[in-house]
C-alpha cells in the first residue's frame, strides 16, 4: 500500500514536472525542474529495489548531464527562450494529431499484460543484492550491447572534436603554433 | 564467489572488431601522418575489399547468446554497406579537396558508422539493434555537420539530430512494450511468447509494434516519416549524401526484415497492408514531389524516396521471393544511386557547386561521357530495359503480385511513370538544351572508378542478373 502511495507521488511529480520542463519559458527553470524529475526518477528505482540504478541515475544524470546543461546555459547567456518560426505549416493539424495518438496509448493501457518473468525475481536480487546481479549480467550475458554502448561514447569524443575543432581553412598543414599571438600581443 | 564466465566465440564478429581497430588506426594515422590525406583512403579502400572477401567466406554462426547472429541473410546486407563504404571513399578524394574538408575523422566516423550498420544487421536482440543504430547515426550527424561554414549543412546536422533522437525515442518505446508484454529483447524469443501466451492481437503488443515498425521507417526514410531527407540530403557534403542514400539504408532494411519475420511472422497478414499503405505513401510523396525540385540533390532525396517505398514492397509480401527481391532490388540501388551520385560529384567544382537541373543543361556537348554516364544511372533509377533498375523492379512488381497484392502493385506502377518525367526531364536539360556556359571536368582516379563500377553493375546486372538473383535468393532466412 505504502509502495503504491510512493509510486504515484513519484509518478505525478514525473509528469507534471516533465510537462514543466517543456513549457517554462526561462531555461534554468527547465533544468532544475528536470532536476527534480530525475530526482524522483531515483526513487522509482529504489522502490523496485535497484538501489545501484538509483545512485547512478543521480550521480551521473543529476549530478554529471544537468550540471553540463547548466554551464552550458551559463555560457550561453541565454535568460528568455529564442522564437523562431515554426518548422511545420499545419501546426492545427499535427496538434490533432498528436492528441489522437496520445489519447490512443492511454486507451491501450488497460491491455497489458506483464510477459514472462526473467531470470532475476525480487528475492533473488535480495540474496545477491543488486550491484552484484547487474555487475554480472553486464559483463557476461550484455557483454555486446554494454560494448556496443562504449564504443557510442568513443564516437561522441571524436565526433565532439571534429565539429568543434576551430578550422583552419586555407592550407591546415601551414599554420603551426608559432602563428599564435602571444600573450601580451592578447594583451594589447 | 566465483563467477562463471566463457569468453563468446568472436569468430562471427571478427570483420566489425577488424573495423573498429581499422578506425582507430585511421585517427593514428591521421594524427602522424597530416600531411598524407590520400594514405587515409587507401587504407580504407584496402580494408573494405579484405573485408568484403573475408565476408564471403564467413560461415553462418550465432554468438554472444542469440545476441549476433551471422546467416548469408546479414552477410548479403553487410556486403551491400562495405560497398557503399568503398564508393564513398573512391569519391571522397576529390570532393573533400574541393570543399576543403581537411578532418581525417571523416573515414573514421564513416567506419564507425558501417559498424553500426554491420552490428544491427547482425543483431538478434532489440538492445543490440537499438545500439548499433544509434551507432550509425551518431556518426552519420557528426558527417552530415562536416561543412561548418555552410548554413544549410549546419541546418541539415541538427535537424537530422533533433528527428533522429526523436525516432529513436518512438523506437525504444516501442521496443519498451515488446519487452513488458513478453519479457524479452530476443527477437525469435518475442515471436515464441506470443505464439505461447496468444497476445498477437492484443491491443498493447501491437501499439508496441507500430512505434517500432515508425522508428525503422524514419531510418529507412519511407513516408510519413521522410521530412527530414530532403533538407539533410541537400545539405549535407554530397558524398556523404551518397553514402547515405545507399548504406545506412540497405541496414534499415535489413533489421527491418529481419524484424517482421523474425519476431512477427505469424501475423504477416496484419502488417502486410499497413506496408503496403507506406510503400504507396513513399512512392506518391517521392515521385509527385520529385517534379517540382530544382536541385539535382533533393531530387535524388525524393527519388530515394520513392525508392524505399519499391523496397518495401518486396518485404510486405513476407515470402521468400519477396524477400529476395527487396534485397536485389537494395543491392542495384546501390550501384546506380552511387553512379548518379558520383556524376554530381564530378561536375563540382571549386567555388561552384553545380547542383542546379540548369546547371546540366548542355552536358553532353562539354562533356559527353559524364552524361552519357549519367544517362545510363537515370534511365536505371526509372527502371528502363536493359538496366538493371529494371530488372529490380520487375521482380519486386512480380513478387507482390504473386503475393495477391494487385491494386499496390498497379497503384506502384502508376507511379513508376509518373517518376520517369522528372528523370527524363535532367536528361533532356543534358541532350537537347545548349549549354550556358563550358567548363572541364577533372576525373580523379576515384572517381573514374567508381563510375566505371556503377556503370558495369547497373548494366551487367541488367544483361546478366542470374548470378544476383541466385545470390540473394541463397541469402535469405531461413523460414
Amino acid at each position: 500500500m505504502i509502495s503504491q502511495l510512493i509510486f504515484l507521488y513519484c509518478a505525478l511529480v514525473i509528469i507534471s514536472t516533465a510537462l514543466l520542463a517543456v513549457r517554462f519559458h526561462n531555461p534554468v527553470y527547465s533544468v532544475l525542474s528536470v532536476l527534480v524529475l530525475f530526482f524522483h526518477i531515483a526513487g522509482l528505482y529504489l522502490l523496485l529495489n535497484a538501489e545501484f540504478l538509483a545512485a547512478i541515475q543521480i550521480i551521473v544524470y543529476a549530478g554529471g548531464i544537468l550540471i553540463l546543461y547548466l554551464f552550458v546555459l551559463f555560457l550561453v547567456n541565454l535568460r528568455q527562450e529564442i522564437k523562431s518560426q515554426r518548422f511545420v505549416a499545419h501546426h492545427r493539424l499535427s496538434t490533432v494529431i498528436s492528441i489522437i495518438l496520445g489519447l490512443s496509448l492511454l486507451a491501450i493501457i488497460p491491455y497489458f499484460k506483464l510477459g514472462a518473468k526473467g531470470n532475476y525475481p525480487v528475492a533473488r536480487i535480495e540474496q545477491l543484492t543488486h550491484t552484484k546481479a547487474i555487475g554480472m549480467e553486464i559483463y557476461s550475458t550484455f557483454i555486446l550491447p554494454f560494448e556496443l554502448a562504449g564504443l557510442i561514447l568513443l564516437i561522441a569524443v571524436i565526433g565532439g572534436l571534429v565539429l568543434a575543432r576551430n578550422d583552419k581553412t586555407d592550407p591546415a598543414d601551414d599554420v603551426s603554433d608559432s602563428a599564435a599571438p602571444t600573450i601580451s600581443e592578447v594583451q594589447e | 564467489m566465483n563467477i562463471p564466465f566463457t569468453l563468446p566465440a568472436l569468430g562471427p564478429i571478427m570483420p566489425e572488431m577488424l573495423l573498429v581497430c581499422m578506425a582507430i588506426i585511421l585517427v593514428a594515422v591521421d594524427l602522424l601522418f597530416p600531411r598524407k590525406k590520400e594514405l587515409l583512403s587507401q587504407l580504407v579502400v584496402l580494408t573494405t575489399i579484405g573485408l568484403i572477401v573475408m565476408l564471403f567466406k564467413q560461415t553462418p554462426a550465432v554468438t554472444f547468446g542469440t545476441m549476433f547472429i551471422v546467416d548469408p541473410y546479414a552477410i548479403f546486407f553487410k556486403i551491400i554497406c562495405l560497398f557503399g563504404l568503398l564508393m564513398t571513399t573512391l569519391l571522397s578524394g576529390q570532393y573533400l579537396k574541393i570543399e576543403k574538408i581537411n578532418q581525417g575523422e571523416y573515414y573514421s566516423l564513416m567506419l564507425f558508422s558501417v559498424v553500426g550498420m554491420m552490428t544491427m544487421i547482425s543483431a538478434g536482440d532489440l538492445i543490440v539493434v537499438y545500439l548499433g543504430l544509434e551507432l550509425m547515426a551518431l556518426s552519420i550527424y557528426c558527417l552530415v555537420g562536416l561543412l561548418k561554414n555552410d548554413w544549410r549543412a549546419n541546418e541539415a546536422s541538427l535537424k537530422y539530430f533533433l528527428m533522429g533522437a526523436f525516432s529513436s525515442a518512438l523506437l525504444l518505446f516501442g521496443i519498451s512494450l515488446l519487452y513488458g508484454m513478453t519479457g524479452t529483447t530476443d527477437l525469435a524469443g518475442i515471436a515464441q511468447y506470443c505464439l505461447e501466451a496468444d497476445i498477437l492481437t492484443n491491443p498493447a503488443l501491437l501499439t508496441g509494434f507500430a512505434l517500432v515498425l515508425s522508428g525503422f521507417c524514419f531510418k529507412v526514410g519511407a513516408a510519413p516519416f521522410h521530412f527530414w531527407t530532403p533538407d539533410i540530403y541537400h545539405g549535407a557534403p554530397t558524398t556523404i549524401t551518397s553514402f547515405m542514400s545507399v548504406a545506412p539504408k540497405a541496414a534499415g532494411f535489413a533489421v527491418l526484415g529481419r524484424f517482421l519475420i523474425m519476431a512477427f511472422p505469424e501475423s504477416q497478414d496484419q502488417w502486410g497492408p499497413i506496408i503496403a499503405i507506406i510503400a504507396l505513401l513513399s512512392m506518391a510523396v517521392g515521385n509527385i514531389i520529385a517534379i517540382s525540385q530544382q536541385n539535382v540533390k533533393r531530387m535524388l532525396a525524393y527519388s530515394s524516396i520513392a525508392h524505399a517505398g519499391y523496397a518495401l514492397l518486396g518485404l510486405l509480401t513476407g515470402t521468400s521471393d519477396g524477400y529476395s527481391a527487396t534485397m536485389s532490388y537494395l543491392y542495384i540501388y546501390a550501384f546506380m544511386n552511387m553512379g548518379a551520385f558520383a556524376v554530381v560529384i564530378l561536375l563540382c567544382t571549386k567555388g561552384h557547386r553545380r547542383e542546379s537541373l540548369t546547371d546540366y543543361k548542355g552536358l553532353a556537348k562539354s562533356n559527353p561521357g559524364a552524361a552519357l554516364l549519367m544517362l545510363i544511372f537515370l534511365f536505371s533509377l526509372t527502371g528502363i530495359p536493359p538496366t538493371a533498375g529494371f530488372i529490380g523492379k520487375f521482380y519486386l512488381l512480380k513478387a507482390a503480385l504473386a503475393a495477391g497484392y494487385t491494386w499496390t502493385v498497379i497503384l506502384a506502377v502508376i507511379f513508376s511513370a509518373i517518376s520517369a518525367y522528372f528523370y527524363l526531364r535532367l536528361i533532356r536539360y543534358m541532350y537537347m538544351e545548349e549549354a550556358p556556359q563550358q567548363f572541364v571536368t577533372h576525373y580523379s582516379p576515384g572517381i573514374i572508378a567508381a563510375l566505371a563500377i556503377s556503370a558495369i553493375g547497373v548494366i551487367g546486372i541488367g544483361i546478366f542478373p542470374g548470378t544476383l538473383l541466385n545470390w540473394a535468393a541463397r541469402s535469405l532466412i531461413v523460414f
